[in-house]
């Protein structure tokens, strides 16, 4: 087994599992302030549950960027290349740092940003439009490093073939 | 830590939408009765119609500290300093009641941090170790003081004095920011209230030594020095410090200067109507719902009395909502 490889997993397993913390983080705040609100009003469940999935959507993008590594590396769907070169798992991590690093973070200001915004539905119902564009302002550098990380995970397949 | 009260915040959103908005107050202002305001509180859902005022009030302020101690069940005490100003007074009560024969119902306040048998107990035995040691010293003082010089008056500066300065100390040691305040409002307030009082009935300063509590807005000595001196000097010093805006309200009177600091502590909170983190906004509503029950009561009081309305539209409070 080469040291490449294990580089190239550490990457897909990381991503899987910063974007899983923070968007655990970011769901679980969302949801205590939308208990909160369901509270005294339990009509405004269903609104409030939408501001509250809006941080998982990092933990999903996380996943996605996992799949997609351990597909290319061979790990998922067998041939695994057990000869990897150091220089193409580290390669393969370096690809899987954006998302590594970038989706904990916004999930986490997401799932705050969610917060406040549910303290603004709770405080009047009819601004739910507009309070679900807070959050999803901070989903953009999510997406944005999700592009980078397939770009880059695909053009590293490209190099090593 | 700020996370830990996210659920309870929320719940604190959903509950500003209940209290008395300045529409409200205005409402209850121009009614023409006090049982006109009676059916305008109860369509709000405030206080049961079928109790006395006061017993309404209690309600109201039960209820907030009911739900204050759902919402935040495992650390009440970061709220003591609110609920210090009832001990001292239950304090008082206490040691003049020992002093005096008979029994005397009405005169304790529910809702302090120690239960009211426990003070009278103390007072009663002489025997202070059930109280928390920062008030051993001065209930055993005040009690002294008022058996040997049957002077009311000292027995009440000594223990305020030791009100003011354990509300300031306990907003200190919250570490929170809109709680320091309060406990620093609430001192130099109170210790400004003293000095216009000392200085109107020509107090000595030996006196205010003993009235004022140490504060960090108002240099205490200073103080004391102008209100030896009379009521302009007072004034003239205080046009120095923070509290230079209330000039016009104590050269009023006393009861616009006590407007005047329900005001600022409700501009001081109002920041948190926007804060969704923190013990800040839970803070801001016990503030709230405190102003709000003091804001009716005064409007009860003055149509009972037949006040005229633009009287009442200068003693009502700022509303926080």
């Amino acid at each position: 087994m080469s040291i490449g490889l294990v580089f190239a997993l550490a990457g897909a397993a990381l991503a899987a599992a910063t974007s899983g913390m923070g968007s655990a983080y970011g769901v679980g705040v969302a949801g205590q302030a939308a208990a909160g609100a369901c509270t005294d009003n339990p009509d405004l469940f269903s609104k409030t549950l939408i501001l509250q999935l809006l941080p998982g959507t990092q933990g999903i993008y996380g996943l996605l960027i996992a799949f997609i590594c351990l597909s290319q590396i061979g790990i998922m769907g067998g041939g695994a290349d057990t000869a990897m070169s150091l220089g193409t798992g580290l390669l393969y991590f370096a690809a899987c740092l954006p998302v590594i690093i970038v989706e904990p973070i916004s999930a986490m200001h997401q799932g705050r940003t969610s917060v406040a915004c549910i303290a603004m539905v709770s405080k009047k119902e009819e601004t739910f439009g507009k309070s679900m564009i807070f959050p999803a302002m901070v989903e953009t550098y999510a997406i944005l490093a999700l592009l980078i990380s397939i770009l880059a995970i695909f053009g590293v397949s490209g190099l090593a073939a | 830590m700020a996370e830990q009260y996210i659920y309870a915040v929320a719940r604190i959103r959903s509950r500003e939408l209940s209290l008395l908005s300045e529409a409200v107050i205005s409402q209850l202002s121009a009614a023409a009765t006090e049982e006109d305001c009676r059916r305008i509180l109860n369509e709000k859902n405030w206080g049961n119609p079928d109790l006395p005022s006061e017993e309404m009030f209690q309600e109201e302020n039960k209820k907030t500290w009911a739900l204050i101690r759902e919402l935040v069940p495992n650390n009440m005490q970061i709220f003591d300093v609110f609920r210090l100003e009832k001990d001292y007074h239950n304090l008082k009560a206490a040691i003049k009641e020992s002093c005096i024969d008979g029994i005397h119902p009405g005169i304790f306040a529910e809702g302090g941090t120690i239960p009211v048998k426990d003070i009278q107990q103390a007072v009663e035995e002489s025997d202070y170790d059930a109280l928390p040691e920062t008030m051993r010293q001065v209930a055993q003082d005040a009690k002294e003081t008022l058996l040997q010089t049957r002077d009311g008056q000292l027995c009440d500066v000594m223990i305020d004095r030791a009100a003011l300065e354990e509300i300031r100390k306990a907003g200190e040691k919250t570490g929170e920011p809109l709680l320091r305040d309060y406990g620093e409002l609430v001192c130099a307030t109170g210790n400004i209230k003293t000095a216009v009082r000392a200085a109107k009935t020509g107090k000595s300063r030996q006196f205010l030594e003993k009235a004022l509590a140490p504060c960090s807005t108002l240099d205490v000595a200073a103080l004391a020095d102008a209100a030896a001196a009379g009521t302009d000097a007072v004034v003239a010093y205080l046009d120095h410090t923070v509290y230079a805006d209330a000039i016009d309200e104590l050269n009023e009177s006393v009861a616009s200067f006590e407007r005047w600091c329900d005001n600022r502590m409700i501009e001081t909170i109002k920041p948190q109507i926007h804060n969704p983190f923190g013990i800040g906004p839970i803070a801001a509503y016990i503030l709230a719902r405190d102003n709000e029950i003091k804001t009716v009561r005064i409007i009860l009081a003055a149509k009972r009395n037949g006040l005229p309305e633009e009287m009442l539209r200068e003693r009502v409070r700022e509303m926080y909502v």
